[in-house]
């Protein structure tokens, strides 16, 4: 047992670290739109399954003949995350015009456009499998479909017996910087400082005139782009995508959001690599079927203690 | 709804369908007793359904054998008629209904899946129609003391046994990987396989996944740190195609194999040509790939010919099926009964494997294939007593 735990500690590390980067980047949406609106937005991992497609549509267009390197990598792995990013938040936008804004407008229930939220992203993932998959792909909607290989898979350097790859530090790094971005946009734009009056109180917003409509376009625009870049670095790392491919990883980067604290930015990166940091250690002991177990056990045990989450709520607690 | 309007409604559902079967129940075979000169002969299975590509390669087997059989202007000809089940039992249900007192077929290839075999079973018992069924693996099926069910691919008992017992003899490992997911077809595979790998003195290491998981890290890191000889995935393919591609891309180079579920060109497009590469699959079926030759390349060619595809998964099973029964209407049996007692002794050199019944309906033979991805394409090695893996 305590051998496999000093083989396996450092390469678990690694992989928690990545997957933990893109539950990170998807929590940002739930976080975000919760904060905003008071919704949780469960067709939030159909944006991320969006922008997995636009990316495979774009690396297949290019369809580079063997892994890239240097510049070359750089400026395909911008175009996509570019792609994936205008494609998913335009996705979100128009998710918000037709499945919510209604609802708000007619001043309906938050179960109402829970809803119709649950609907939304069946609606998305049917859509995809029988209509927009085989359009885009030639192939059967609801089959795995695969990307050609763009990042070469080179150990950078070990730490222990843990290689650390090229693919890695690209995840990890990339998402980072969008993180760092929109904390700053949020934190010192005058939009971002809409979007933080709004999440303290809707009313005094407004009185102040500021735009509920902008500000809740923003934000599904924001929480959409960072989807599209989550999904952008999962199809590189992973190379593959299938219609339902949001739909446990949504699940988990929601909890990985309530886990942080739901409504705060920061709070969605520290839940994120905190939850793939813990799953990929304890299947060290149990297995790696255990994942979801450990993952959602973590949630219970900490909402026991802190109900707002490890750094609880503060997109509304925010002083502009 | 009344007692009395409820009665009407009935009666006349069950007058109108009547009627409609009166409609249906076409010509019928040949008259018991008189100069046979024509047979029926039902194919049973999933045509249309979710899953009518593991189905439409034996029904093509199955139509060209009785095509071959009746170019040949027999005595006694033999009408092929197909039952699309959609592969659910209830559906199976209603047809062999229809099949056995309309239709008056007189034996049945088929049915093409486990669930639905189990379900009429008992009907073909009861209406004495012998079945052979082309792809049905479930092991319980033989356990049921039905004396006029058959098959003719090994069953999934032997399938675990199979893989290990062949990697055993061609890799000599000391120690193997063994790996499924959650669903109930991998945990079975995976825990035969491991169950004969003990057997032979390998020492195993077991991890499982979700099946919806799409990081498999974890389980790498397991891999590598354990280093094994061999990796056995009991799985389908798309789980398959991702975990091998991150495998290899963790730096496991350990030989990996899998079963049926992944035997699928798609394997190799879901792992990558690269990683996918040596990878060895077995299958109780046996696929001619296009470089075969002798018997099989010619069942390559016609089968070509007759349905304008390479031939797919239990194809040369389905044609097997079919002889089995051109054998018994060629002596001259065209009762069902007769006809089942004439497989009881029936024995000749199938397409996929020389065809022999037990007393409980198995074939004698329960040969397990095995296959390699070679230069991206997957390639027949030949059965798993004498395929020799290639690299």
């Amino acid at each position: 047992m305590l051998d496999d735990f000093l083989n396996q500690f450092l390469p678990s590390t690694v992989g928690g670290l990545v997957f933990g980067s893109i539950y990170a980047l998807i929590a940002l949406g739930y976080t975000m739109v919760y904060g905003v609106l008071r919704l949780i937005n469960f067709a939030h991992s159909e944006i991320f399954m969006i922008g997995t497609f636009t990316s495979l549509v774009v690396i297949t267009a290019i369809a580079p003949a063997s892994p890239l390197t240097g510049i070359a990598l750089f400026g395909v792995m911008l175009l996509i995350i570019v792609a994936s990013a205008a494609i998913s938040g335009g996705a979100a936008m128009l998710l918000e015009v037709v499945a919510y804004r209604p609802l708000r407008r007619k001043g309906a229930t938050r179960l109402t456009a829970l809803i119709s939220a649950i609907g939304a992203s069946l609606f998305l993932q049917e859509l995809f499998a029988l209509v927009i998959i085989p359009w885009l792909t030639g192939n059967a909607g609801r089959n795995q479909q695969s990307a050609p290989r763009i990042v070469d898979r080179d150990t950078v350097f070990t730490i222990g017996n843990a290689a650390v790859r090229t693919d890695h530090i690209i995840v990890v790094v990339a998402a980072v910087i969008m993180m760092i971005a929109l904390d700053r946009l949020v934190n010192k734009t005058k939009i971002g400082r809409g979007i933080r009056a709004t999440a303290q109180d809707p009313e005094a917003a407004v009185l102040m005139g500021v735009s509920i409509d902008n500000i809740v376009r923003v934000t599904f625009l924001l929480g959409g782009a960072m989807a599209g870049v989550a999904g952008a670095l999962y199809l590189m790392e992973f190379e593959n995508t299938v219609f339902n491919v949001g739909f446990v990883l949504g699940i988990k980067a929601f909890t990985a959001a309530v886990l942080g604290g739901i409504g705060n930015l920061r709070g969605a990166l520290l839940g994120g690599i905190v939850l793939g940091l813990i799953e990929n250690w304890g299947a060290i002991f149990l297995g790696s079927e255990w994942k979801d177990v450990i993952a959602f056990t973590v949630l219970v045990v900490v909402l026991m203690f802190r109900p707002t989450g490890i750094l609880g709520e503060s997109l509304q607690k925010a002083r502009a | 709804m009344s007692g009395a309007r409820l009665g009407r409604v009935l009666a006349l559902a069950a007058a109108s369908s009547l009627v409609l079967a009166a409609c249906a129940g076409g010509g019928g075979g040949g008259e018991a007793g008189g100069d046979v000169t024509s047979v029926k002969i039902g194919f049973m299975g999933d045509l249309t359904g979710e899953n009518a590509a593991i189905v439409i390669p034996p029904r093509n087997g199955a139509v060209m054998a009785v095509e071959e059989y009746n170019a040949k202007n027999p005595k006694i000809k033999i009408e092929l008629v197909q039952y699309d089940s959609q592969g659910k039992a209830d559906q199976a249900t209603s047809l062999i209904t229809k099949a056995i007192t309309q239709d008056k077929i007189v034996a049945l290839i088929g049915p093409a899946f486990s669930g639905e075999s189990k379900a009429i079973g008992g009907q073909l018992e009861e209406g004495k129609i012998p079945s052979v069924s082309p792809s049905a693996t479930n092991p319980g099926l033989a356990q049921n003391g039905w004396t006029y069910w058959h098959r003719v691919v090994a069953n999934d008992a032997d399938q675990g046994p199979g893989i290990a017992d062949f990697l055993v003899k061609a890799k000599s490992p000391k120690k193997a990987f063994v790996l499924s997911d959650d669903q109930e077809y991998s945990v079975g595979l995976a825990d035969a396989v491991a169950q004969s790998f003990e057997k032979s003195n390998v020492t195993v290491e077991r991890d499982k996944f979700s099946k919806d998981a799409s990081d498999y890290s974890s389980t790498v890191t397991k891999v590598a740190a354990s280093n094994p000889d061999v990796i056995v995935f009991g799985g389908y393919y798309a789980q398959a195609g991702r975990l091998l591609k991150q495998l290899r891309d963790g730096g496991v180079k350990a030989t990996f194999a899998s079963g049926d579920g992944s035997l699928d060109q798609q394997l190799v497009t879901g792992a990558g040509t690269e990683a996918a590469e040596g990878a060895v699959l077995a299958c109780p079926c046996n696929i001619p790939t296009p470089d075969v030759t002798g018997a099989l390349k010619t069942f390559f060619d016609n089968y070509k010919k007759s349905a304008n595809v390479d031939p797919a998964i239990y194809a040369t099973e389905g044609y097997d099926a079919a002889t089995a029964f051109i054998k018994a209407v060629e002596a001259g049996n065209t009762t069902g009964e007769k006809i089942n007692d004439f497989l009881k002794s029936v024995s000749f050199d199938g397409v996929s494997k020389p065809i022999k019944f037990k007393a409980n309906g198995e074939p004698e033979n329960n040969a397990i294939f095995i296959y390699q991805v070679v230069d991206g394409k997957v390639k027949l090695l030949g059965a798993a007593e004498e395929a020799k893996l290639e690299g």
